[in-house]
């Protein structure tokens, strides 16, 4: 059967281009000077995301504060213990659509001590804003989220530059920011960057176009988020099926299967390769829940029949035969901090790589990263949290790995403290910044 | 070598990515926990919960167990509902009854008569006798405030407690369920979906609901500007008072909670469709409009979350 049939696609759109209702997971970074809350509080009510119950807590609690107006940036507030505080200690996912897309906002907030959360909500983002405050340019905290965003290989940036209401919505300002911008987030291999000039507080070129700047031809941030091309790498990039799950029917002799396809596409009929095992053999089915289907692409659950009674378990990864990965009991990845606790050589860890969990030990940590200079310290003895280097560790059972600079899902891995669980580093196999086609 | 023809891979829909991101979280626990549970209350939540689980494990059986916690005030459509799904999928579901706890004198009916916070204490008694380490719930994080920072697994003490600073980062898709003996995790699967996103599903996969959640005649009261409906909660918390007057109105549920706290609203939804055009078009979020426990304090759900509840 030719793998080009796809007779299950018929609902799907096919290209390059995400069809009308898809989702799109983003990232904010900035701090609360920069009036990040104020642009997510304004994009979720300009984009009528905020439900009236929201708004009149949110004005309540203005004008207990003594405020004039609702302050948009209350809408964000999350727990008892971050507003006690006014800082915000956590990711917050927040949730809007317009009849074009749907979105999952990954509110991360900008402190230095945090660049944990700024790791977390840009491991799954898919389109990072860094905001800039118009008056101050490009600073160190900016440098700091543009390098995590790289890092995490955030595909595409824009970048916010708010408050132009503050600098006469200069467009010297704007293009001075942004020009340097580009330069530095063309150094850490980010190619694609859209800068836009904005005032949360009013809303210019939030939701709306801005009155005040005829000089901008581009789109307000809104329009530009639902408009904006994904270019989806891990539908075109080698087939990578991490083995989830195994499901025995009940009697029949029914054995599949089941994970998320990482990236590419399987065909029934395929020659696939098991690893670590390397064993070949063909697919025979392809089930999607409760059908089956001649194919299946990128980000579908599926549950594989083969056509050899292989040994094949949780932790296995599918691949097709032809293209094998890189099978290693070495692991040097660049590591973000986590725990409270550092991370030293010699620790015991666990690591957690797609659906395989195997026992390891930090041989090594040859540098440090420093992330707002990009300095590296060299044998820096351990890491601490936020603490950003490269760690080699050995591991109990070979890692079937790619590189993080080509695919997000079997190039990531955790490593977890064996004793309680606590997660310590998220770590991304191969070195930072690299362009994935050299 | 072969080379493999070049495919245009198609783009998933929002619908097709939040299915494909449950059903890895219900297969990434089954293999992770040895006992998993899941909560089934015969809500909209956890009915798709429940047809997502069936989704992740067809042909074979859902291999774990399905949990209730009743008030004692549920509606009975909903019971009834819960019920006749359990038995047309074969399924084991156990009950936790608060009002076995009241009768047995280990809680106290409270001043206000509501028996959601009550719940609390049967939940975690629950998940204790029957060992389970892993608890499927229907939150989503859209819902309210304290949720917007919970994780898809969330780590609980040996108190069931959730402490927002012991909370592990959550990357990419690896889900870290390792726990000490006594701690347990529960599962989110639906922590991305909004109420928009259960009801298209609903229509788009045709699962049959309560009755409740469509328009129909009811007899009900106003208090505090919620649709209050009388039952045999009456007895036992407060009925209508004087004031407090009963009216005929075209009412459904938005969300199916404790009858004493869970107020209906004017609708004339009867369809799938309708309710989904209705819910598209409203301004208020469905536990504002519905849930008079969430209106008694700004951090209620902060508050109720660190000591176990769902």
């Amino acid at each position: 059967m030719s793998p080009s049939t796809r007779a299950d696609a018929d609902h799907l759109v096919p290209g390059n281009v995400r069809p009308a209702g898809a989702l799109l997971r983003l990232a904010t970074a900035g701090s609360v000077d920069d009036g990040k809350s104020t642009l997510v509080g304004r994009l979720l009510y300009d984009s009528k995301s905020i439900f009236t119950d929201q708004l009149d807590a949110v004005t309540r609690t203005s004008h207990d504060r003594g405020l004039l107006e609702a302050d948009l940036a209350l809408l964000t507030d999350g727990l008892r213990a971050e507003r006690e505080q006014g800082i915000t200690i956590d990711v917050a996912y927040r949730y809007f659509a317009t009849p074009r897309r749907r979105f999952i906002l990954a509110d991360t907030p900008g402190h230095v001590q945090y660049t944990r959360n700024m790791v977390t909500g840009a491991s799954t983002a898919e389109l990072a804003v860094v905001l800039v405050d118009a008056r101050n340019g490009v600073v160190e905290q900016t440098r700091r989220h543009t390098a995590v965003a790289a890092l995490l290989r955030v595909p595409q940036v824009v970048l916010a530059v708010n408050k132009m209401d503050l600098v006469d919505y200069s467009e010297s300002v704007f293009a001075a920011i942004a020009a340097e911008f580009s330069a530095y987030a063309r150094s850490l291999g980010i190619h694609r960057v859209t800068a836009i000039p904005l005032s949360a507080l009013c809303g210019d070129n939030v939701v709306e176009p801005s009155a005040h700047m005829d000089w901008y031809a581009g789109q307000p941030l809104l329009a530009h988020l639902e408009d904006v091309e994904i270019a989806d790498d891990t539908a075109t990039a080698p087939a990578r099926f991490p083995v989830q799950y195994v499901i025995d029917g009940p009697g029949d002799g029914y054995r599949a299967y089941a994970g998320q396809l990482a990236s590419g596409s399987l065909a029934v009929g395929d020659r696939i390769a098991v690893w670590p095992t390397g064993r070949h053999t063909h697919i025979a089915a392809i089930d999607r829940y409760q059908d089956s289907v001649n194919q299946g692409h990128a980000g579908q659950a599926l549950s594989l029949r083969l056509v050899d009674d292989l040994d094949v378990a949780r932790g296995d990864l599918i691949t097709l035969a032809h293209d094998a990965p890189m099978l290693t009991r070495e692991l040097t990845a660049t590591a973000c901090h986590l725990a409270d606790r550092p991370l030293r050589v010699g620790d015991q860890v666990l690591v957690k790589h797609t659906s395989r969990t195997t026992r390891g030990q930090v041989r090594a940590i040859p540098d440090r990263l420093d992330i707002t200079d990009l300095s590296r310290h060299p044998q820096p003895g351990l890491l601490n949290a936020n603490d950003i280097g490269t760690v080699v560790v050995r591991t109990e059972e070979p890692l079937v790995l790619d590189a993080y600079a080509t695919n997000r899902t079997t190039g990531s891995c955790l490593l977890i403290d064996p004793t309680d669980g606590t997660t310590l580093s998220a770590a991304m196999a191969g070195a930072p910044f690299t362009d994935a086609r050299s | 070598m072969t080379v493999a023809p070049i495919t245009t891979a198609p783009h998933l829909s929002s619908l097709d990515v939040l299915e494909a991101e449950a059903v890895f979280i219900f297969r990434e626990t089954a293999a992770q926990f040895e006992r998993p549970a899941m909560l089934f209350s015969g809500g909209k939540d956890s009915i798709v919960m429940l047809h997502l689980a069936c989704k992740a494990f067809w042909p074979a059986p859902v291999p774990f167990t399905l949990l209730h916690v009743d008030t004692g005030h549920n509606f009975p459509e909903v019971l009834e509902y819960r019920d006749r799904t359990v038995e047309r999928l074969g399924l084991r579901l156990t009950v936790a009854s608060v009002q076995d706890f009241i009768d047995s004198g280990r809680l106290r009916e409270r001043p206000d008569g509501t028996r959601n916070p009550l719940q609390t204490v049967p939940l975690l008694d629950a998940i204790n006798q029957g060992g389970f380490d892993a608890l499927f719930g229907g939150g989503r994080r859209d819902e309210e405030k304290a949720r917007a920072k919970e994780r898809v697994f969330s780590l609980r003490d040996e108190f069931g407690a959730w402490d927002p600073r012991r909370q592990r980062p959550e990357l990419w898709s690896l889900y870290n369920g390792r726990h000490s003996p006594g701690e347990h995790v529960r599962v989110f699967p639906l922590s991305n979906w909004t109420e928009l996103d259960v009801w298209q599903y609903i229509e788009r996969e045709e699962i049959p609901l309560p009755s409740i959640y469509f328009a129909h005649r009811r007899e009900v009261f106003d208090r505090k500007g919620m649709w209050l409906a009388p039952g045999p909660w009456c007895e036992s918390a407060h009925g209508p008072r004087p004031g407090e007057t009963l009216q005929v109105r075209t009412v459904r549920y938005r969300t199916v909670g404790d009858m004493s706290c869970t107020g209906a609203v004017d609708s004339e939804a009867v369809t799938v469709a309708q309710v989904v055009e209705e819910i598209a078009a409203s301004r208020i979020t469905e536990r504002g409009a519905t849930r008079a426990d969430d209106k008694m304090s700004e951090a209620a759900m902060e508050d109720r979350k660190k000591e176990g509840y769902f």
